[in-house]
């Protein structure tokens, strides 16, 4: 190219016929008319446009309905480590005045503060009002439930509470002590493993949303060659050009994420009954809670904003394959 | 208004589609360009529109040096041109109000502005009564004349048009003619890509003529030469025709 360096460049060739003030209006109402004309196609095709919002629904109500529901198992489980207690299954063979015996034994020791006896009639009957298979149990001709002492400890370090485990669980009539803060840690451990699969999840179902946007707004641009091909040849800006296909990506990022909201809700509503029975039977005084205000607030900014990110590596991509020819 | 300096354009391919191409065209002139396919006429108004660059010298519009110009200011280079197609290159899914008035609204003209430019415009090509109509509803010489409105409707200095009467018959041609002949009058440098050897011959205007990428003929009426020139084009078009 015959271009010298040391040339200095002009300033351009600028439009003087027009005041600041009128541009500036003008780009105001280009971006309203841009917003319009999105909302207008869509409006025009309103079953595609529809199937591509759904698509987007779809794929971020998946993640936004198991974070809910994650949220609310963290809720649950809020304050549980702090009644760490050792459940000490005895032999079934124990009688009650050994087992009362050895409770009486073990407060003794330093580390705790102080033992429940449960014998295995009061078991039996609490298994029986609790569980509702009582009549399974009648039948039975024994009762399989062994006597249980519940060891609290007193506030000391984990390593003790093992120990103290370790110690318990080598007695000749303990059957099985079982430190129950165990499976609380092993809830937390699998709350924190969903946490990271849902993020995993949204990461993936997200960039699948700015891939159906992509090809959305791909498909838009080749419809509107000519238009574009006209408007560069009027002198319009890569920017007037784009303008109408990032309002139409952020469009259908909005709806998608506004209709994701409605999905999420319809669900935790068809579930919430169920969920929240649940709950009581389990004697839990959290009931379902739907999304956060925040959260729902945030859903659609953020699919809108894939959109918009669809739309522009759709443009950026190819607005530039279209010149005009003649 | 523009200036051709010592011009050449060579495609990746190694074709050379203008070589050493340099003239002058001042405003309020009208100006015919010729040659047959493929002796460059596109590839030159390419250069003024900055569809493409050139490869060799220099391109001036307006006294810009067009090599100066970086491509996000090639928008701006383009509303100072009028481009009249032979395919009109229309909008279908608008009203003939909307295309005409679609220079303005990239440039950002305010909207009571665009409303008496656009019919001004009209007014001027005579269709002033259709501007609520679809274009694909008027006739071809019509549709031409819409055309030429959305090119002058922001009042560009340089109008540049390829083949804008090919498809139209000589009564629509010299309506069209006419209304290049109206801008011209009033300062506008006007280009005329042509194979049209009767409209040439009708109108004796300066005529630059391309063959093969070079300019071989700049005269308003160098009569042999011109008429030697129009013969060996008319037998290009006989042979085309023939069987």
């Amino acid at each position: 190219m015959a271009r010298n360096p040391r040339q200095r460049r002009p300033a351009g060739a600028r439009s003087t016929r027009t005041s600041l003030a009128d541009q500036f209006t003008a780009w105001r109402h280009h971006h309203r008319d841009s917003l319009a004309d999105a909302l207008g196609r869509m409006r025009a095709a309103p079953s595609s446009a529809l199937m591509t919002v759904l698509v987007i629904a779809i794929a971020l109500a998946l993640p936004a309905g198991l974070a809910v529901l994650m949220d609310n198992a963290r809720a649950l489980t809020k304050g549980w480590d702090g009644q760490a207690h050792l459940s000490v299954f005895l032999q079934l063979d124990v009688d009650n005045d050994r087992q009362r015996a050895l409770a009486e034994e073990w407060t003794g020791f330093d580390t705790v503060a102080r033992t429940e006896v449960i014998t295995r009639e009061q078991a039996l009957d609490e298994f029986k009002t609790l569980s509702g298979f009582g009549d399974v149990l009648e039948a039975l001709p024994d009762n399989p439930l062994p006597p249980l002492i519940v060891v609290y400890p007193e506030d000391v370090a984990p390593g003790q509470i093992e120990a103290l485990q370790r110690r318990l669980n080598g007695l000749p009539e303990v059957d099985n002590a079982q430190l129950d803060v165990a499976w609380v840690r092993r809830l937390h451990a699998i709350i924190e493993l969903g946490d990271r699969l849902i993020s995993v999840l949204t990461l993936g179902l997200a960039i699948a949303v700015v891939l159906v946007v992509v090809n959305t707004i791909r498909l838009a641009i080749e419809s509107r060659r000519e238009e574009i091909v006209v408007i560069k040849i009027v002198g319009g800006t890569d920017g007037f050009v784009r303008r109408p296909f990032l309002y139409s990506g952020f469009c259908f990022g909005f709806a998608g994420g506004l209709l994701a909201l409605i999905l999420v809700s319809l669900a935790l509503w068809w579930l919430g009954g169920p969920i929240n029975e649940l709950l009581r039977l389990y004697e839990s005084e959290h009931s379902l809670t739907g999304m956060a205000a925040s959260t729902a607030l945030v859903l659609p900014l953020f699919s809108g904003t894939l959109g918009l990110l669809g739309a522009w590596l759709a443009v950026s991509r190819h607005l530039g394959d279209i010149e005009p020819q003649f | 208004m523009i200036k051709f300096d010592r011009v050449g354009k060579r495609y990746p391919n190694g074709k050379d589609a203008l070589r050493q191409v340099s003239f002058e065209l001042p405003a309020g002139q009208l100006t015919f360009l010729t040659g047959h396919s493929g002796a460059g006429k596109s590839t030159l108004l390419k250069l003024i529109m900055m569809l493409e660059r050139p490869t060799q010298g220099q391109v001036f519009v307006e006294g810009l040096n067009l090599n100066g110009i970086g491509s996000r200011h090639i928008p701006f280079l383009r509303r100072k041109i009028g481009m009249v197609h032979q395919n009109h290159q229309l909008l279908f899914d608008r009203s003939v109000f909307d295309n005409v008035a679609l220079p303005l609204v990239i440039a950002g003209f305010a909207r009571a502005d665009i409303g008496k430019r656009v019919r001004a415009a009209l007014d001027k090509v005579g269709l002033l009564d259709k501007e609520k109509l679809n274009p694909i509803m008027l006739s071809g010489g019509e549709q031409q004349r819409i055309g030429i409105a959305r090119a002058v409707v922001n009042k560009p200095p340089l109008l540049l048009a390829d083949e804008p009467t090919g498809n139209l018959d000589p009564a629509l041609s010299a309506e069209i003619m006419d209304l290049f002949h109206d801008f011209a009058r009033v300062g506008v440098a006007v280009l005329i890509a042509t194979h049209d050897l009767s409209l040439i011959a009708r109108y004796r205007h300066r005529l630059l003529t391309l063959r093969e990428g070079r300019l071989i003929h700049d005269g308003e009426e160098a009569a042999s030469q011109r008429d030697q020139d129009l013969a060996l084009y008319a037998g290009v078009r006989e042979d085309r025709r023939g069987p």
